[in-house]
């Protein structure tokens, strides 16, 4: 134990202290001292030092109130790592003893506690629970972050930090309260914030067409693709976008304060509370592509081509394209299927079926 | 409480370096401790603008642009993301370039916002211009016998942004350490392909205003001088073209000594760093450049 501890708790026990089933009260000049396990009345302030020395409660609430951060946003995440609202202290402190694993996004986050009552936390990506720690790139500084998460493990850049692209491979260990918000922040930057606000019945949501409307520059010309006709354009942008499958946020926004998308919004931890830059971006082209006005063309496949092109499609969308193997040419997308397809349907400028585009948009 | 630093940067979807120097100088800020809390923010990464704020202790934040001049993003993107309220480019009271802050509230967090001029337009970043012509010559004392090109985008949409490149340019020249000094522009007269016909001197350095490389630094830049035929192959520094050396640097805001005109700002708005500037002054003089692209 800590003389800081209980140093902290004289200070303080004028005041009274109500904190995770320890009580300390004020009597006069004389203190009450109260947990589950014992009842003092009537003490002088040696008598607390005496009672309070060796007290796991003293340890916890000292934890709690001078070295978790202060910040509610942060503080809160941190009681949620333990269950602190819904555990007594004592069984949380078994439970701290083994290690409480939670999940956020991608990461798995293990809090333990020491003998001094102060928490100390381990990262982890979610899919390498099972891993041997010696099999895994071990980082202290926060910062690191940034690094594991700029790039998927096939070196491809992460515009959105949110997307289920993490990497697996590396872990943070025995990091202090501070750093291991700093370290959750650093790849999912404010889902804490926005996850308390949202628990607090304060997320700030601002739908679709607000968004849009307050889009300039470049991204003005969204707002032309939105002008009261409906909102299943934004049911395509949302399913296209924001499927659990793209970004592990939890979509809250929706078409305006009175128009539910009719598109599920994810299962995510932490909230999307409105459409983000990449959202915006992607909705910029296909304004423009959204434009045109569609026309009728003439060719002919097979139903097996037709169910090709159809298999292409959703092997891009849903990213499999990569993984189908060279000689699987049962797969749709493979690209010997693919290659064959281009020779045989396509003319020598790309046409499919040979039936030229005629273009009359300008582009 | 004490204050925060906030630094909004442009980022990118598609290149991964871009936000690289806005980390490098952030860290070295944060090395300073002058700042508790040092974030950066960004218009195409996360965290971004709209939600930077939220991710701050602090009540009072200082934020400074990491852009190359007044305009588009200064005056209508940054302060209606940040929901900076009651914002007006008239309490900048600038002529383009002369922008130091503005102190406001954020409207969803409270804060109060010593809103400050971009980075590109301070004064300090002549400084970082010239320690840039020096990083990559090699020499301390560059400049005589040696031609200056300060290089930027040009004036498509915003005529601030050729106005913080001649203001620059026009500093430098005063000081008379180089023996010429051009401002030249990719998409305007004067131009930067041309760069060879401006000068005299045989030897030219040729920095780019431009935050972070990129598309315009890395490709069109080099292969407009005719540095090289394909950005891919590379290029000498120098490269002989038409008789003169071009001595090309790259974006300037890869230059560590960037860091300082980032807390000059905030110096300006009333942030006590003093201590902060001279440390940052004195570890990146003579620094390599940060990593980038």
């Amino acid at each position: 134990m800590h003389g800081d501890h209980v140093d902290a708790l004289v200070a303080t026990a004028p005041d009274g202290i109500a904190f995770d089933d320890l009580r300390v009260d004020r009597e006069g000049d004389r203190y009450a001292f109260e947990t589950p396990e014992e009842t003092h009345g009537a003490l002088s302030e040696g008598d607390l030092r005496d009672v309070a020395a060796d007290s796991a409660y003293v340890s916890n609430w000292y934890f709690w109130h001078a070295v978790a951060p202060q910040k509610a946003d942060r503080w809160a995440f941190l009681r949620w790592l333990e269950d602190a609202d819904e555990t007594a202290l004592e069984s949380r402190l078994d439970d701290l003893g083994d290690g409480v694993v939670s999940e956020w996004g991608q990461l798995r986050v293990t809090a333990t506690v020491d003998d001094e009552g102060e928490r100390r936390y381990h990262v982890r990506h979610a899919d390498d629970a099972r891993a041997d720690a010696a099999a895994l790139t071990a980082h202290e500084d926060p910062r690191a972050a940034r690094d594991l998460a700029k790039h998927d493990r096939r070196g491809r850049y992460r515009p959105l930090k949110s997307a289920p692209t993490l990497r697996t491979g590396w872990r943070f260990a025995d990091l202090a309260a501070a750093d291991l918000v700093e370290t959750v922040e650093t790849f999912y930057p404010a889902s804490v914030a926005n996850w308390h606000r949202e628990r607090e019945g304060d997320l700030d949501i601002t739908h679709w067409h607000e968004t849009v409307e307050r889009q300039t520059g470049i991204y003005g010309v969204v707002k032309t693709w939105d002008r009261g006709e409906g909102y299943e354009h934004v049911n395509w942008v949302a399913e296209a976008c924001c499927d659990d499958s793209q970004c592990l946020k939890r979509r809250e926004w929706h078409y305006d304060g009175e128009t539910d998308l009719d598109v599920d919004g994810g299962d995510g931890r932490f909230p999307c509370r409105e459409p983000c830059s990449v959202v915006i971006a992607a909705a910029r082209q296909w304004t423009k592509l959204e434009s045109e006005d569609t026309r009728t063309y003439e060719f002919e496949l097979t139903p097996s081509e037709k169910e090709q092109v159809e298999g292409i499609i959703e092997a891009v969308a849903d990213g499999r394209a990569g993984d189908i193997r060279e000689a699987d040419v049962y797969e749709d997308a493979n690209r010997y299927r693919a290659r064959f397809l281009r020779a045989k349907q396509f003319d020598e400028d790309g046409n499919l079926g040979g039936v030229p585009t005629d273009r009359d948009d300008g582009e | 409480m004490t204050p925060a630093l906030v630094i909004a940067a442009h980022g990118s979807h598609l290149n991964a370096e871009s936000s690289t120097p806005t980390y490098t100088h952030a860290d070295t800020i944060r090395a300073t401790g002058a700042f508790e809390e040092v974030r950066e923010s960004f218009w195409k990464e996360e965290p971004s603008f709209r939600e930077a704020l939220r991710t701050v202790d602090a009540d009072e934040v200082y934020l400074v642009p990491l852009f190359v001049s007044e305009g588009y993003f200064t005056e209508q993107v940054i302060p209606r993301e940040f929901r900076l309220e009651g914002w007006d480019p008239d309490l900048w009271r600038s002529d383009g370039t002369s922008a130091t802050h503005a102190t406001l509230t954020a409207e969803d967090t409270g804060q109060t916002v010593h809103y400050c001029g971009p980075a590109g337009t301070h004064d300090a970043m002549s400084d970082v211009i010239v320690q840039r012509a020096e990083s990559v010559t090699g020499d301390p004392d560059v400049g005589e016998g040696f031609g200056l090109a300060v290089v930027g985008h040009g004036t498509e949409r915003n005529e601030n942004s050729a106005k913080a490149i001649e203001y620059h340019a026009g500093r430098i020249r005063d000081r008379g350490r180089f023996d010429e000094v051009q401002a030249l522009f990719m998409d305007e007269d004067p131009e930067v392909d041309d760069v060879t016909e401006y000068f005299e001197s045989d030897d030219i350095v040729v920095v780019p205003l431009f935050i972070a490389d990129g598309f315009h630094t890395q490709e069109d830049i080099p292969e407009d001088m005719g540095l090289t035929d394909d950005y891919r192959l590379g290029y000498d520094v120098p490269t002989d073209v038409d008789g003169h050396a071009i001595w090309y640097a790259g974006a300037v805001g890869t230059e560590p000594l960037m860091a300082d005109v980032v807390l000059e700002r905030a110096a300006d708005a009333g942030a006590d760093v003093d201590a902060a500037i001279e440390q940052v002054r004195e570890r990146t003089s003579g620094a390599n450049p940060t990593a980038g692209d």
